[in-house]
């Protein structure tokens, strides 16, 4: 009974791991076409794609986008996070709300109605367009993840601080923002990465200026290219990457407060 | 560090940082609580909001007019296409969502309740890893895995079965909804699964239920929100899914994802492209408040009886 139910668990998890396994082996494969039995080794797809500029260029925008869209996604969601520990205040629940909605609802539907009101208002076709709606996208996820670092802060810190003679902003900086710090660092990677992986917004509203993922969706809606396995074997290796960097941070934070209680 | 605290609030800090409170602090909330409201509202509420604005515009001469008509609610509600499409999306991801929610279950009963702590946590986190590949590129190679000659239906050629047709029709879609929401659900079932109290278990086996009597008596009752909400997830996310039905679907016939992909593109009817789009909402709107009705409703029930 119990070797059956291991069975069975070992099956699902084939399931969900074979496109990647299988995506990342083929990405090293000579074919053209991914069939059995597998082919020469080599990285003639990698090679492809480097001496591509269009896909140089749309990674640079990707990366453009990443980068900005953390910064600013984490800012506001650090600040929110923020309002919502410390004060009490009228609509503080759809304050909460309009924070935390917009991963509930489908991005094909986030992106018609991006490219609706952004070219109604001379916003939409470039990169900036890209970033707003990304900044929508991911401050929820930074968001949440400052908001549970707060609500382990110790409630005498802060009045430490007032009790001190800090105001507002000067507890902010140094109490609230250094306790803070791992959950920040960790809400810069993991918007990053959500940004980086975002296509259906992007293809909607990114105009001519494609980022990474939609070229691959043009290509993939096009025809059959190995190319793709290698550019999602490269990109899967950097969103890891900064999903492990941000646990590194948030674990190797904890091992030191404990060691200090 | 510590003596200038001191030193400041021996000057009489206290007395300036209450005196100059209300304008700084008016400033700090500014600061802080302020671009949520300002991004927010201006880039997510209002475009949602114009999206439905959009759905009684006018299209002329391929121009954009804003207008009050209701004739792109009457052209998509009475074209049979946009109900096929509308049916078509509701059963994939319907499917989806059962099927992702019976096949994660053991597995998450495993996970949850049969297996050693270490062995819990390595299973969450290799849960987690698809979250941050592209499903884009996921979906694509389910592609080439299960065409005619693909992986699959060449090792099932070595058996003598086949080839299959496995993209390109309705099993396809599924496929792809399943990679996309099949972590998702899994993960939220362990959570739900390891919340059960362990007690509630041992009691069950003390009063003499076997295995399945447990997981149907306790552990399902137990886990209930937990399934509830993650099989919802499942629905919207496959629901509103493009690349599933493009990819691993054909496209033909559409889904309404693909339908409003198709409104966009061919020549600006961004109106019915809305139309569609608030359908989608609604639906969504509708089954995720039945959803947490399910949920709440039937737990305060279950404060009182207690």
């Amino acid at each position: 009974m119990r070797f059956l139910l291991r069975f069975y668990v070992a099956i699902v998890f084939v399931f969900i791991f074979a496109p990647i396994v299988v995506s990342f082996v083929f990405s090293f494969s000579e074919n053209r076409f991914p069939t059995l039995p597998l082919t020469a080794f080599s990285t003639i797809w990698y090679e492809k794609v480097l001496a591509e500029p269009v896909f140089l260029e749309s990674f640079r925008r990707s990366l453009i986008v990443a980068s900005v869209t953390s910064v600013l996604s984490t800012f506001i969601g650090f600040g929110a996070a923020y309002m919502d520990y410390r004060y009490r205040f009228f609509g503080q629940k759809f304050y909460v709300a309009i924070g935390m909605i917009p991963p509930m609802i489908p991005v094909l539907i986030l992106g018609v109605a991006m490219l609706i009101f952004l070219s109604q208002v001379g916003l939409s076709g470039g990169l900036h367009s890209v970033i707003i709606a990304h900044v929508v996208l991911c401050t929820p996820f930074a968001m949440a993840l400052v908001r549970l670092k707060l609500s382990q802060m110790p409630d005498n810190l802060e009045a430490a601080a007032w009790n001190l003679g800090a105001n507002e902003w000067r507890s902010m900086r140094m109490v609230v923002v250094p306790f803070c710090w791992p959950a920040i660092l960790a809400a810069i990677f993991i918007t990053a990465a959500i940004s980086l992986d975002e296509f259906a917004i992007a293809w909607f509203v990114s105009g001519l200026e494609e980022t990474l993922p939609v070229r691959v969706l043009n290509l993939v809606a096009r025809q059959s290219s190995p190319s793709v396995n290698a550019i999602g074997s490269f990109t899967f290796t950097l969103s890891l990457t900064l999903v492990v960097l941000a646990q590194v941070v948030l674990v190797a934070n904890q091992r030191r407060g404990e060691k200090k209680a | 560090m510590a003596k200038t605290k001191l030193d400041r609030a021996g000057g009489g800090a206290l007395e300036t940082g209450r005196a100059s409170g209300s304008a700084s602090r008016r400033a700090f909330i500014g600061v802080f609580g302020g671009p949520l409201v300002f991004w927010q509202g201006l880039f997510f509420v209002a475009p949602l909001i114009f999206m439905f604005v959009m759905t009684f515009w006018a299209v002329r001469n391929y121009q954009l007019s804003a207008d009050f008509t209701l004739a792109n609610w009457q052209a998509i509600l009475a074209a049979d296409y946009a109900w096929d499409a509308y049916l078509r999306s509701a059963l994939g991801a319907g499917l989806a969502a059962g099927i992702a929610t019976v096949v994660a279950f053991p597995c998450a009963y495993y996970l949850g309740l049969k297996t050693t702590p270490r062995v819990r946590i390595l299973g969450a986190c290799l849960i987690m890893a698809p979250f941050f590949t592209s499903f884009l590129v996921r979906t694509y190679t389910w592609r080439t895995m299960l065409g005619d000659e693909g992986v699959l239906n060449a090792m099932l050629g070595w058996l003598g079965l086949g080839p299959f047709q496995m993209i390109n029709n309705l099993f396809g879609s599924v496929v792809g909804y399943l990679t996309l929401v099949m972590p998702l659900v899994l993960l939220l079932q362990l959570f739900s699964i390891s919340g059960i109290d362990r007690r509630l278990i041992e009691a069950a086996h003390n009063l003499g239920c076997n295995p399945f009597q447990t997981v149907f008596r306790v552990i399902i009752p137990g886990a209930r929100n937990g399934i509830v909400l993650a099989a919802t997830f499942a629905f919207v996310l496959s629901f509103g899914d493009l690349i599933s039905p493009q990819v691993l679907g054909g496209s033909n016939p559409p889904t309404l994802s693909i339908l409003i992909v198709d409104q966009v593109r061919g020549g600006l009817q961004w109106p019915r492209a809305s139309v569609i789009a608030v359908m989608m909402v609604v639906t969504l709107g509708v089954l995720v408040s039945l959803a947490m009705a399910f949920v709440y409703g039937g737990s305060t029930k279950r404060a009182k009886r207690a």
